[in-house]
């Protein structure tokens, strides 16, 4: 990892005022934006080519290369931009440290972004449960219209631009864009059909619309600095550049790393995230973020830390949240821990989802508790079949959103490489009273 | 029969609405602001929104309990919120629960008789490299004990801080963080309502205390 940090640098040479206007603007910032605005301006078209040159990835959990996004943006107007910044997938912690530490890394890239997409109304959706965050953020963008960085007229362009920052209620599923879209329309945060409302055609307040997670949006003014074919340079060919590895659980060292794709999974738990704690043995992890399928050491442990390789062994890299567990953790109550969190964030919409998850909850839990039945471990696969027919990856869906297949993840995972763990807890039930349903 | 918005929230719902390009994108912000008038969310409360914003109180109620944020119900002072998900599950999160109700002596989504405590437990909270890890007011604690956690609602009980401040509670009770903070915040939640300068719901200190 010799090259450059890219998301991270400001905030580890400048720890204390990594924040503010002053700083951002001695270390190189809002020089991009004047690039593509004023000196020498550049085409919208320029931009998002270069974004697609750069083949940036969309950092938010589906990958999505941000510059052929933004070229889908039909032609209606007024269009929009909306940053996702509703961090919620478990695991994840990294765009909190990106909007509390460098928050005009993220301004300055939603500026060239919003240009890009001749947009003039951006919005910044930051989860409700992170009002320092917002705060970081609201006091930034209240710099940069000061500073007439955002506004009418920005440094004298003709380019005009509001930037709105906005608080959730408490919500994962407002993460999904076109969710976020309808919560920030005033509504429940319930996932639009796609077709037809993919947001770039009918999306905020029906018209077309972008939605950039914050990661996404901090790597775009470098790569208008140093350019796209730069950016594109480093690290493999399909993911390249850097992104934000949150790494949580039985490690050493776990928090945010800011890595280049490539290394081994090996490298990352055992060198980066320094091992496991109290010289335990690894059992598995999680590659990308709760709904991603695990990964286990016997199969996956050298395998290469890229989008292709997790891609073509049946998980996602998702939101780079990885989940760690050493050999103590009881995986049947891990994955009724994960299955939990989906069915407490299912919106309700969709009638496998909302029963299915809960099913897989309460089954999970029941086993877990002692009064697993016999035909358990089949009855979780059916009600998983029935949530995504099949129990592939990518998982097939009978739901409008993936939120369902999500929960999906854990229980295949789980019955995949730890049936017999399911089959031990069935084995000792107690045959006590089944009290099920409670939710604590 | 004569509910009403203090001036100061009247002004408060007009400036955000005018943030908007159109004004029911406001409901959200409105809700807060309509709980911070009175202290949780009131029937009273969601139809002034919904009158703000030309919807029925119907549709504002839809909006609110979609979301688990708003509270329906008088929550304490301090609503302690300990995150059970996955990570911090992993190493000990249930516990800190446990600790968090015993010390408070009322369970997850009750409310202690003096109103001061409302233990909840909640998912991801996004401060997974500190787990376990709890939100005072929405403001971090990261790397807890259960220990600690006891600690820490004894403190709330005893010293009665005028609003939650992280940085203050991190340095009294808290343990490694999921990342470096770095920078001092001199601002905190007076009330179960995120802390923002946008829904006037701040309390800031002159002096940092970490």
């Amino acid at each position: 990892m010799s090259d450059p940090l890219i998301l991270t640098a400001r905030m580890n040479e400048h720890p204390a005022t990594s924040h503010t206007l002053a700083t951002y603007e001695a270390t190189g910032g809002y020089v991009a934006m004047r690039t593509v605005l004023v000196e020498p301006g550049m085409e919208p078209g320029a931009v998002t080519d270069e974004v697609k040159t750069a083949m940036l990835r969309g950092r938010g959990g589906a990958g999505f290369p941000a510059g052929v996004k933004w070229g889908f943006l039909a032609p209606a107007r007024p269009s929009y931009l909306v940053v996702n910044a509703d961090e919620s997938e478990p695991g994840t912690f990294k765009d909190r440290q990106l909007m509390e530490r460098d928050p005009h890394q993220m301004i300055e890239g939603t500026i060239i972004a919003s240009f890009a997409n001749d947009v003039n109304h951006a919005f910044v959706y930051i989860r409700g449960e992170y009002p320092k965050s917002a705060r970081r953020v609201q006091a930034a963008v209240d710099e940069a219209y000061a500073a007439g960085y955002l506004g009418s007229d920005i440094l004298g362009s003709g380019y005009d631009l509001e930037l709105t920052v906005h608080i959730g209620g408490g919500a994962y599923i407002c993460g999904e864009e076109t969710a976020m879209i309808n919560s920030l329309e005033g509504r429940r945060g319930e996932p639009r059909l796609k077709p037809p409302y993919f947001p770039a055609a009918k999306g905020l307040y029906m018209m077309p619309t972008i939605v950039n997670n914050v990661e996404t949006l901090s790597n775009v003014p470098w790569i208008i600095n140093e350019g796209g074919a730069a950016y594109a340079a480093i690290g493999p060919e399909d993911s390249p550049g850097r992104r934000m590895c949150s790494i949580s659980g039985h490690v050493n060292k776990p928090g945010n790393y800011e890595i280049v794709e490539g290394l081994t999974w090996r490298d990352l738990i055992f060198d980066v995230a320094g091992g496991i704690r109290d010289g335990n043995t690894l059992k598995a992890w999680v590659p990308g973020g709760a709904s991603a399928p695990w990964f286990v050491p016997a199969e996956h442990l050298d395998l290469e830390v890229t989008k292709a390789v997790i891609d073509a062994h049946g998980s996602m890299s998702g939101s780079g949240a990885v989940i760690v567990m050493d050999h103590t953790t009881d995986m049947v109550a891990a994955a009724e821990r994960l299955v939990r969190f989906f069915a407490h964030e299912s919106c309700g919409q969709c009638t496998p989802c909302r029963e299915g998850t809960t099913w897989l909850d309460m089954i999970l839990r029941r086993i877990t508790s002692g009064q697993g039945r016999a035909a358990d471990a089949g009855l979780l696969y059916d009600i998983s079949d029935n949530i995504s027919p099949g129990v592939t990856w990518p998982p097939k869906m009978t739901t409008i959103c993936p939120l369902g297949p999500s929960a999906v993840s854990p229980v295949a995972s789980l019955l995949k490489y730890f049936d017999d763990e399911v089959e031990e807890h069935i084995a000792n039930a107690r045959l006590i009273p089944v009290t099920i349903g409670v939710r604590r | 029969m004569s509910y009403g918005w203090s001036s100061e929230a009247e002004a408060l719902a007009e400036t955000v609405m005018a943030r908007y390009p159109q004004k029911r994108s406001a409901t959200m912000h409105l809700l807060y602001i309509a709980m911070r008038e009175d202290g949780y969310l009131t029937n009273d409360g969601m139809r002034r929104v919904a009158g703000l914003v030309d919807l029925s109180p119907a549709q504002v109620l839809s909006v609110a309990s979609f979301y688990t944020m708003y509270k329906r119900r008088p929550v304490g002072k301090y609503l302690v919120s300990v995150c059970t998900s996955i990570s911090c599950w992993l190493l000990g999160g249930d516990d800190v629960l446990h600790a968090v109700e015993d010390e408070a002596g009322v369970a997850d989504g009750q409310t202690d008789d003096e109103g001061l405590i409302s233990p909840e437990h909640v998912e991801c909270i996004g401060a997974c490299g500190g787990a376990p890890a709890l939100q005072v007011n929405y403001e971090f604690v990261e790397g807890l004990t259960p220990h600690k956690a006891r600690e820490l609602v004894r403190w709330l009980k005893s010293a009665r801080p005028e609003a939650a401040f992280a940085d203050e509670m991190q340095e009294l009770f808290g343990g490694d963080t999921s990342f470096d903070w770095a920078i001092p915040d001199h601002d905190g939640a007076p009330n179960p309502i995120p802390a923002f300068q946008a829904l006037g719901t701040i309390n800031t200190r002159d002096t940092g205390t970490a």
